[in-house]
């Protein structure tokens, strides 16, 4: 109470004023980022002819007639393409979390010579973008004959230090070490504890980061589209970026609409539900606080 | 399965190298051999020029001459730190506020989940397909151009993607919207971490909250500040599906929106591998100077 009174004989504003201003700023943010999705929503309900008169703020009727164009008119290979989409962003989020983990957990429970070294290095790459090595990337790949193979794109996420390094952070704050040395006086080897007791324990760690890894591989457009050519292949991104070089103008824009919230709605369902881990997850992972 | 109880604690810190394995393998294979050959492949002069190809032959140097002479890189990399500066201010400015109002008790803001959770959100979304999104949005004929001119602020639609500052800018504005939330949530733990005794000693003063702000909160935060810059702006180097998809990777009008990265993938897929190579060792070097400022900084707190 002394702050509010502070505040009166002081210049400054007083709270009630501020809260107003934070309000209204919060609000237009917030706007900002949604309008998007709202013009996207409405216009993936209009049919091509309602598209062309110009813009109703009021959602139309023809959402799942888009749809079904979409799926027998189009030339892209939609289904395909999710489903490839799905495929690699699933088993490479799997992967990254499970080897990121027991990274962390090798530098977190042991100790040995080239620890520390271990360590620093894989927050001195951490930053690294993986742009600068894709020229030789692209070669390693067409010399193992792996083009439009989709193991290059899901087995590099083993080694994903941001990753490592969350996981690492998490771990020193609830793993207690007496743990594991618990489970080998009853003569648990090392890799079961691994499975059955650390992993466990890691599972909200474990959660955003199967969030964060699925994202980032769904996402991912750069280097699926160097790797996979055969149309059976491709990923959305890819259907995405065709979409857009391709003659579009011809396009029923019904279509099109409904082609982005196809890529873009899905991954704002599950983050509705699962926001509240997520947010806490990225103040958490970045800076050491 | 072998068993690691032998007795002596010192037996069971080989299985640090084992669990290590993975990730030392995968790195190697994806990540260190590809930028060894990516170096190599900067010494040689490799290229398709229509259906021959020339090379590879071993020519030293001479690509990082020819490309550091070329006058594209340089436009290039204008036009990348453009368009980071033109989103970069705005999100730093935008996420201190909302950092500061977030993290300050005597506001008591409610719904700050709510409004947490709807800052992220853009992040998640494909960059490509919000990019796309954009693109339609924006065009000619598009939902903005007919609100715009339903509400009388245009007579006529307005070419967003034919005039070279509103492209640059709607490039800045995607990539604003997609970092802000992340940047406040990082700025708010920040400023979360700064001990509550010095509020209150100010408080006691008599500091105006704006006097509080530029006085303590803002100076305790420049560690802070300094790493989500640097990180913003190895980010930023690497921008390519937004410009990429909204000017189907031309970088129109007139490559003004060309980014480093989208002039690399160029290069790339016309199989002009040596300067692909001396293009990536330079954005390496780049990258890597930043980050070990980064790694330094992060590293230095510790102690």
């Amino acid at each position: 109470m002394r702050y509010e009174e502070n505040n009166k004989r002081s210049k400054g504003l007083g709270v009630g004023v501020r809260r107003v201003i934070a309000y209204v700023v919060l609000a237009f943010v917030s706007i900002l980022c949604l309008f998007w999705f709202y013009l996207l929503f409405v216009n993936a309900t209009r049919s091509h002819g309602e598209l062309t008169t110009g813009f109703t703020p009021i959602p139309s009727t023809h959402l799942l007639e888009n749809w079904k164009n979409l799926l027998t008119k189009s030339t892209q290979p939609i289904w395909s393409g999710m489903f490839n989409s799905f495929i690699i962003a699933a088993l490479s989020a799997v992967l990254c979390t499970y080897f990121s983990t027991m990274t962390a957990y090798a530098i977190h429970a042991y100790d040995f010579k080239l620890k520390k070294f271990m360590f620093s290095f894989i927050l001195m790459i951490m930053m690294i973008p993986t742009q600068v090595t894709a020229l030789g990337f692209l070669q390693l790949v067409s010399r193992m004959k792996l083009e439009d193979s989709f193991i290059p794109l899901i087995v590099p996420s083993i080694a994903a230090p941001a990753t490592f390094f969350y996981m690492k952070q998490y771990m020193e704050s609830t793993l207690p070490l007496s743990l594991v040395e618990a489970a080998r006086i009853d003569g648990s080897g090392e890799f079961r504890t691994f499975n059955t007791i650390v992993f466990p324990l890691m599972k909200p760690a474990i959660a955003v980061q199967l969030i964060f890894a699925f994202v980032t591989s769904w996402n991912n457009y750069f280097t699926p589209a160097l790797i996979l050519h055969d149309e059976k292949k491709k990923t959305l991104p890819i259907l995405i970026a065709q979409l857009r070089s391709a003659d579009w103008m011809k396009f029923d824009m019904g279509q099109v609409y409904i082609m982005i919230a196809f890529s873009i709605f899905p991954v704002i369902i599950v983050y509705l539900f699962l926001s509240k881990f997520i947010v806490q997850g990225v103040a958490l992972g970045s800076v050491k606080g | 399965m072998k068993n690691g109880k032998r007795g002596k604690v010192v037996s069971y810190n080989k299985w640090g190298y084992i669990f290590l394995i993975p990730f030392i393998v995968v790195y190697l294979v994806f990540q260190f051999i590809p930028l060894i050959t990516t170096v190599v492949n900067s010494l040689y002069e490799n290229y398709r020029s229509g259906l021959t190809q020339i090379g590879p032959n071993f020519i030293g140097f001479e690509n990082y001459v020819s490309i550091l002479k070329n006058k594209d890189l340089w436009t290039y990399t204008q036009n990348t730190l453009i368009m980071w500066v033109m989103g970069f201010v705005p999100q730093i400015l935008v996420s201190l506020l909302l950092g500061a109002w977030f993290s300050n008790p005597s506001l008591k803001l409610k719904g700050q989940r709510f409004f947490k959770t709807v800052i992220y959100l853009p992040n998640l979304i494909m960059a490509s397909a919000f990019a796309m999104l954009f693109f339609t949005l924006f065009s000619d004929s598009g939902p903005i151009n007919s609100i715009l001119v339903q509400l009388g602020i245009f007579d006529q639609p307005f070419k967003f993607l034919s005039n070279i500052w509103s492209t640059r800018t709607l490039v800045a504005l995607m990539n604003f919207l997609m970092w802000f939330g992340n940047t406040t949530i990082l700025l708010m733990a920040g400023m979360m971490g700064v001990d509550t005794a010095l509020f209150e000693a100010a408080e006691v003063d008599g500091a105006t909250s704006s006097q509080v702000f530029f006085k303590i909160t803002l100076p305790l935060l420049r560690p802070i500040m300094v790493y989500v810059m640097i990180t913003s702006l190895i980010g930023g180097l690497q921008m390519f599906d937004v410009p990429q998809i909204l000017t189907s990777g031309t970088g129109d009008p007139m490559r003004s929106t060309m980014t480093l990265i989208m002039y690399l993938n160029r290069h790339l897929f016309s199989k002009n591998y040596g300067m692909a190579g001396a293009l990536s060792v330079l954005l390496f070097i780049v990258t890597g100077i930043l980050s070990v400022i980064v790694y330094k900084m992060t590293n230095g707190k510790e102690e």
